[in-house]
């Protein structure tokens, strides 16, 4: 069984728990100045949207990554709306599996 | 007067348990169905299964675990990886600040081991229980971080990477979806104002076209990186924020989807 991933959790360990410990255990972290809590707060939506995007969109091919248009933005979008207006994410990631599967088995790509 | 030096009757106190236990419930459902999904990304992503399980334990932050998968999937060196988790999982400094007047009095150590539970899910029950008691209480903290959420995200992991191997063909059941669809949907979650929807936009659009001329992983590095530094030049008087960023209320709007907490005129907080 490979083990090697397990360095790379405890990584991410030690890159995620002074973030939670911080304030819990060094109260000071409150003067952390305004705008660097700003951008940590903004940090989130960016690289979580960026993430979608990019798997979504991006594509790679023998001659490079290539823009990918398919099945996938439909249930994604659909994710995205359900979420918006239920605040439920189960229910979107059932809708977007849903809509993916329904979809190929139609033929859709 | 502290949090903390308000004391709720029993009844107060039995009361809230009460219903921390049924929202709870609710977030176990959710933990285990997203564990699940998570175990079935790791799988096919190649991660063994104490691989899969000790990145839930020792990482324990869905969107971080779930873009590691993504980014090891994709080749991004782990240097990359490791930057990236530590960015996405800065939020938690919001959470940490909000929650520590509450805790400052329970033990140095107790709190060490508080701050590893210390998740969007963990944050919104706890913070929604200690509110209605007017102080903290550290039994709710051990159900919303322990029994609403740890146990049931490992658990759930376990049997999601075990199973993962027997489904044929993956994409035919929409696995292939999951993970972009669960990362707008969180990005939604944390969206509460028009700055995050601007970051949110100018990360996917720098990280799409960044991808496309320099590969995915700068990409996503791009977008996340960028993103944010435009949402700050949104003006505040347009931001349109619900709970100005930065500050104690913006840290409660931070929670998980499915666990908000909204904003009434008068200032109070009721859950959708």
């Amino acid at each position: 069984m490979n083990t090697q991933l397990v360095l790379l959790a405890g990584l991410m360990f030690l890159v995620t728990y002074p973030s939670r410990a911080l304030g819990l255990l060094a109260p000071a972290m409150d003067r952390l100045p305004r705008r660097a809590l700003d951008y940590l707060q903004l940090v989130g939506p960016a690289i979580l949207a960026a993430l979608a995007a990019v798997n979504v969109m991006v594509v790679a091919t023998d001659s490079g990554p290539r823009f990918h248009v398919g099945l996938e933005w439909l249930a994604v979008g659909a994710c995205l709306a359900i979420v918006a207006w239920r605040r439920n994410l189960f229910l979107g990631l059932i809708a977007a599996v849903a809509i993916a599967i329904i979809g190929r088995a139609a033929g859709a790509a | 007067m502290s949090p903390d030096e308000i004391l709720a009757p029993k009844d107060a106190l039995a009361a809230s348990r009460r219903r921390l236990v049924i929202e709870a419930a609710g977030i176990v459902v959710s933990a285990m169905g997203f564990g699940f999904v998570y175990g079935l990304a790791a799988r096919n992503a190649g991660f063994s299964p104490f691989e899969a399980m000790a990145m839930s334990a020792l990482a324990f932050g869905g969107a971080a675990q779930f873009a590691a998968v993504g980014y090891v999937a994709g080749g991004l060196a782990w240097p990359g990886v490791v930057l990236l988790t530590a960015l996405l999982n800065a939020r938690h400094l919001l959470y940490s600040a909000a929650i520590a007047p509450w805790l400052r009095d329970r033990p140095f150590a107790e709190r060490a081991v508080m701050a590893h539970l210390l998740t969007d899910e963990a944050f919104a029950l706890s913070m929604a229980h200690f509110r209605r008691l007017g102080r903290a209480d550290a039994w709710g903290y051990w159900v919303a971080g322990i029994g609403a959420t740890f146990i049931p995200w490992n658990l759930a992991t376990l049997a999601g990477v075990l199973v993962g191997g027997s489904i044929p063909e993956p994409n035919r059941f929409g696995i292939d979806v999951i993970f972009p669809a669960a990362m707008v949907g969180l990005a939604i979650g944390l969206i509460s104002g028009r700055r995050e929807i601007v970051a949110a936009i100018v990360g996917a659009g720098v990280g799409v076209a960044v991808a496309l001329i320099a590969g995915p992983a700068i990409g996503i590095i791009a977008g996340g990186l960028i993103g944010p530094a435009v949402g700050l030049a949104v003006p505040a008087s347009v931001a349109n924020e619900r709970a100005p960023l930065g500050t104690g209320a913006s840290a409660e709007r931070y929670a998980m989807p499915g666990a908000h907490f909204d904003d009434e005129p008068d200032g109070g907080d009721r859950r959708r």
